[in-house]
């Protein structure tokens, strides 16, 4: 295999990641926080037709990624509202809410089907995208930069500021965060909502990074897969990383083979669909051989908060 | 006030039980036709659900919608879902269901069994009932067309497709659009990758991507929408081709010309056959000659020559002096499948499990 090839199947595997990235992380931050938000997959899809949306009528980007973060943390506050405010069922609200953005983006997105839209371009000098080697470092979409950008963010927010060992607190142990005086539902709806905002860009993705335009179900499950990765990557940002890599390493992987033929193509293409699988199942083993309990769930994952004074 | 005892409740049931008796030979010439399609997707994808509304819409159109009444349900997944919405569909008195997928087969057959007097028609299918026929259309000889295109224009010899699942259907397809190919260019290669779905835009741009870093100048999919396109745009490869429907807008550059679904004849046909009450199981499957299957405009760039030459396979397709599948034919590992003078006729077509000399795949 040429280093040229070698570089293009990182490019592109880089590309199938980044939206899965992207919603993970803010999944990540949501679980952190104690809470399981199931509707990703309707996060996402609300966050592609309104960023579509933005992006085909104002012609910036820029603009449509700042309405995506904004579509999707909307519709995550709606499940926040029900979920914190009313104590509803967080696995069902959160199934409601892929229902919910189902259908919302594919009637909002009805005037936009067949309308072609620009990827959005490197903002690096051409010379420095093109070439053949920098632009392994110079080549991507913006989305990327800002995804990777991200999992710094989040790891730094969780392991370094007080505000992110609040937001632990919360998760881990709700009753005492909230005896001590901290606002248990206040810091889950700033995380249910970051989490909202980092579906839809990661939605956006879509139409703006891997394919220029809007469908019904553009998404195509990749909520489902995300929502997989933050258990896969023991709610730890890097590890996050490097899981929606490999995720997409083996996906890229399987098409870059399947075009080259010759050796490749003795792999049969269903040993390559359940590699993400086998791969999820090994490392949750490996996870529950480590008995110190550092790679487990928040322990107030997916339990409603009601304060009884 | 009435009273609805048990006794009449059963007067009244009985009265009701006999009415299909009468109805059946009363109304076998109806003055509506409620006609209800079974979409796997939306008509919005740009591709194969679009032309099926396509078809629908123009049925309407010739049909006045004052005889006819059509419910559309959209994103039916292939499994036991489909079934639920046969039954469903059957139950509120549709009197022809049209099941537009291969993987709705089944279901259908099995809810056209409990719902003798519902007509069911499955696109793509290959298995008929006393109620249940079958319509499909001749899409490889429009991809003989492409092929021709393709490997006319190609600079690197090495085509792509981009394929769902490997059915006969779509292999045939593959095969059709390399045996064209090789007729004019006999150093051309199709590489095929299958992404295991029938729509999924991000996979089927990524295997556009995979193909084209790896050589590929030219692409063509069988799927069901414009993202392979979108890639070649992109890139600034050669081109590409819509299937199903006109995909230009999507790709101003790379859109060659497209294979265009054209089934506003058979749903015609069709719903008019139950208007008249002469609906009877058949299995239709025209092409280009008929019109169901249709070559769209050529992009500018296409040059002179290679438009002549792939209309003159579109007309001699047309007028049956040429056969997309006319031996001599090996397949690729060396084996003549097809002997010189023979054909694979429609027969062997859903049989097939072999790919042309020069498929990789």
């Amino acid at each position: 295999m040429s280093v040229e090839l070698m570089i293009a199947i990182f490019i592109t595997l880089v590309g199938a990641s980044t939206p899965i990235l992207l919603a993970a992380l803010g999944e990540l931050v949501v679980e952190k926080s104690g809470v399981l938000n199931l509707g990703v997959e309707g996060m996402m899809l609300t966050g592609a037709v309104v960023g579509f949306a933005v992006t085909y009528n104002t012609g910036s980007p820029w603009l449509g990624i700042l309405a995506a973060g904004f579509a999707g943390a909307a519709a995550s506050l709606i499940f926040g509202f029900l979920t914190l405010s009313l104590s509803s069922n967080q696995v069902a609200t959160g199934l409601a809410l892929t229902i919910f953005g189902t259908g919302f983006s594919a009637l909002f997105g009805q005037p936009y089907t067949g309308k072609p839209l620009q990827l959005f371009k490197s903002i690096f000098p051409v010379e420095l995208a093109t070439h053949p080697f920098l632009k392994v470092i110079f080549g991507y979409s913006p989305l990327v930069y800002f995804s990777l950008f991200m999992v710094f963010a989040v790891w730094w927010f969780l392991q370094k500021t007080r505000a992110g060992l609040i937001l632990r607190a919360v998760g881990e142990s709700d009753l005492s965060a909230h005896s001590i005086g901290y606002s248990v539902i206040g810091v889950r709806y700033a995380a249910v909502a970051f989490g909202g905002a980092m579906a839809g860009i990661g939605g956006v993705c879509f139409p703006l990074l891997l394919t220029p335009q809007w469908v019904e179900r553009l998404t195509s499950g990749r909520g489902w897969i995300a929502l997989a990765l933050v258990v896969f990557a023991a709610w730890r940002p890097f590890r996050l990383l490097a899981g929606a890599y490999l995720f997409g390493l083996i996906a890229t992987m399987e098409l870059y083979a399947k075009a080259a033929g010759g050796p490749f193509r003795i792999i049969p293409s269903e040993v390559w669909a359940s590699l993400p699988y086998l791969a999820t199942i090994l490392v949750l083993v490996l996870i529950s051989l480590r008995r110190d309990g550092s790679a487990s769930a928040p322990a107030c994952l997916g339990r409603p908060f009601v304060p009884s004074n | 006030m009435t009273k609805f005892t048990r006794r009449t409740m059963l007067k009244i049931g009985g009265a009701a039980a006999t009415l299909p008796l009468i109805g059946s030979r009363a109304f076998a010439q109806k003055d509506k036709v409620r006609a209800a399609f079974v979409l796997i997707g939306t008509p919005d994808d740009n591709g194969w659900n679009f032309g099926h509304d396509q078809g629908r819409l123009a049925m309407i159109e010739a049909i006045g919608a004052d005889k006819v009444e059509t419910t559309v349900v959209t994103n039916v997944a292939e499994g036991p879902d489909s079934e639920r919405v046969f039954r469903e569909l059957a139950q509120q008195g549709h009197d022809i269901i049209y099941a537009t997928s291969f993987g709705f087969g089944d279901y259908a057959h099995k809810v056209a069994k409990q719902f003798p007097e519902v007509k069911f028609e499955w696109a793509t299918g290959n298995s008929t009932a006393p109620n249940l026929s079958l319509y499909n259309a001749k899409f490889h000889e429009g991809r003989a067309v492409i092929g021709t295109v393709a490997g006319m224009m190609t600079k690197t010899n090495i085509g792509a497709y981009i394929g769902s699942f490997p059915i006969p259907e779509v292999r045939m397809g593959i095969n059709a659009f390399q045996i064209a190919a090789r007729k004019v260019n006999p150093d051309f290669v199709t590489k095929v990758v299958y992404v295991d779905s029938w729509f999924d835009p991000a996979k089927e741009a990524d295997a556009a991507r995979a193909l084209i870093d790896q050589g590929v100048d030219v692409i063509t999919q069988h799927t069901d929408g414009p993202a392979a396109l979108q890639v070649a745009e992109e890139r600034g490869i050669v081109g590409g081709f819509g299937q199903g429907a006109d995909m230009s807008a999507f790709a101003p550059n790379a859109h060659l010309t497209a294979i265009i679904d054209n089934w506003a004849p058979h749903y015609t046909k069709s719903v008019q056959s139950v208007l008249d009450g002469t609906w009877a199981e058949s299995s239709v499957w025209d092409g280009i000659a008929s019109g169901e299957v249709m070559i769209g405009d050529y992009n500018a760039k296409v040059p002179a020559d290679v438009v002549a030459a792939a209309d003159a396979v579109k007309n001699a397709i047309a007028d049956g002096s040429l056969h997309p599948f006319a031996g001599p034919i090996s397949d690729n590992q060396g084996t003549v499948r097809v002997e010189e003078g023979d054909i694979i006729d429609d027969g062997e077509f859903w049989g097939v499990d072999w790919y042309a000399e020069g498929v990789e795949a």
